[in-house]
């Protein structure tokens, strides 16, 4: 696989020979900078065409066809739309709360966002306990929904932004869950020790039985984390018109909206980490040829293609599915996903203490 | 830490993408307020009601349910804090990190178990 280090490396040297150190650093945090806000904005925009686009497909229509060939421009049109329309100040808001809660959602992705393994050598953050950072960022992000909706001084906001919290932190217990049974397997937390301990095989295909079933108890419940899918009672607008965003307009809702998408790109980077071998390609034991094939394809093509992969099984099972009561939802989670999470859990350290897995 | 791109120290980088993410915002909302159209009436600035005038005070009371759930959800939260480490080194320790684990859990579980028989689990 061709290392990414070497171009960053290079760059590195390039820029300390040619000025201080400091200075250096400073140049590389702002590259770094230009380059998270560049596949940011850039995944966004796609993510918003692919479920537009697949959400047209399933329900036999063609999508956005306007503007642009296949309605390629659609999104940049629509962005470029929320950016002009007008900011609407309320009465009695929580002024302060009002405007920090978008900062800290977009943080907490931003903040899992450069902890993904894009390829070889390029992980922007890699922290020794990398999964465990990464689940602790992504629940700054019901903090910021919370305080949009308690701010916003609407009734609607108020009871999705409730809904949403409570539906956030208990999925977040299966996501944890589903998580650890695999890092039982590898038996490192750091995101670079999780992808080389898949060099030969993913853990999904290495881990029998409970690995597919914490493969799947994880979907269910990024669908449920990411406010999608049959789970989205903190939006469900025939009750709450729109849930904790209903009094932001213009792009202050733009960031709840961006925000959204990108948790959408996260959760199926994760899953392709924890699960699908993040930028490892696919290796069969045995097929020396296969294999040298495979090693061929870009590591970011890799990672980037499972994510892919991953979020288009969360779209089809949004568009498929109708919306459950929050009743079931809750009953879902709390007597269903986690007592079998739980057992996963024992199955899989069984298996790991007694030799059983690959 | 260990080096990440760049040989940067992944706590500066982590500083850098809280950065990104401040700049982001800020930098939008500083466009739209540019070039954003501005008007003001009272109408406008009142809370959305599905076009009725609001009715008291819209930051009320919710439902204690929710609040039970957080609960429940704190006990999880710490459990699953403890069992990531012994997940990190479940290989190397063996059996007797899986018996004191297991010991452990069916604490745990008969928590859950109680809640669940008292009816904490159950949304009215």
């Amino acid at each position: 696989m061709f290392d990414f280090g070497i171009v960053t490396n290079w760059i590195d040297a390039l820029l300390n020979s040619v000025m201080p150190g400091w200075l250096a650093t400073c140049v590389e945090g702002v590259l770094v900078m230009v380059a998270l806000l560049l596949l940011y904005s850039v995944l966004a925009m796609f993510y918003i065409f692919y479920e537009r686009k697949l959400c047209g497909w399933i329900q036999c229509r063609l999508g956005p066809m306007r503007v642009g060939p296949w309605g390629l421009i659609q999104v940049f049109a629509d962005v470029f739309k929320i950016l002009i329309k007008e900011l609407i100040a309320l009465k009695n808001t929580d002024k302060f709360l009002f405007a920090l809660a978008p900062y800290l959602v977009i943080i907490a992705s931003m903040l899992v966002f450069a902890n993904l393994p894009w390829g070889n050598g390029l992980q922007i953050i890699d922290f020794n306990i990398g999964v465990f950072f990464m689940i602790a960022a992504s629940s700054i992000g019901v903090v910021g929904i919370l305080l949009a909706g308690w701010s916003s001084n609407n009734k609607y906001a108020l009871i999705g932004a409730m809904r949403s919290g409570a539906q956030m932190v208990s999925y977040e217990l299966s996501i944890g869950i589903s998580i650890m049974t695999m890092v039982l397997m590898t038996g490192t937390l750091s995101v670079t020790g999780i992808v080389e301990a898949q060099a030969d095989g993913w853990l999904i295909f290495r881990g029998h039985l409970p690995a597919v079933v914490a493969f799947i108890i994880y979907l269910i419940a990024a669908n449920a984390e990411t406010n999608r899918g049959p789970f989205d009672m903190p939006e469900a607008e025939h009750e709450l018109t729109a849930g904790y965003h209903t009094e932001y307009s213009g792009i202050h809702f733009g960031f709840f909206y961006l925000a959204e998408y990108l948790n959408l790109f996260i959760v199926s980077g994760i899953a392709s980490l924890m699960f699908l071998g993040g930028w490892m390609p696919l290796h069969v034991p045995g097929w020396e040829g296969f294999n040298a094939v495979m090693d061929y394809i870009p590591s970011v093509v890799w990672f980037l293609g499972k994510a892919f992969f991953v979020s288009f099984l969360l779209i089809w099972i949004r568009w498929t599915y109708p919306r459950v009561r929050i009743d079931q939802m809750l009953a879902l989670e709390w007597k269903y996903l986690m007592p079998f999470g739980l057992v996963n859990l024992v199955i899989m350290a069984l298996c790991v203490t007694l030799g059983f897995h690959f | 830490m260990e080096s990440a791109v760049f040989g940067i120290s992944s706590t500066t980088m982590m500083v850098v993408a809280i950065l990104t993410g401040v700049l982001l915002v800020f930098a939008a909302l500083l466009i739209a307020k540019l070039i954003g159209p501005r008007s003001f009436t009272s109408m406008k600035s009142d809370p959305y009601e599905c076009g009725m005038p609001t009715r008291g005070e819209s930051m009320i009371q919710f439902k204690a349910g929710y609040y039970l759930f957080a609960i429940l959800f704190l006990m999880f939260d710490v459990e699953t804090v403890f069992l990531f480490p012994w997940a990190t080194v479940c290989s190397k320790i063996g059996s007797t990190g899986l018996l004191s684990v297991g010991v452990f859990l069916v604490i745990l579980v008969l928590g859950l178990a109680y809640a669940w028989r008292k009816g904490a689990l159950k949304w009215e």
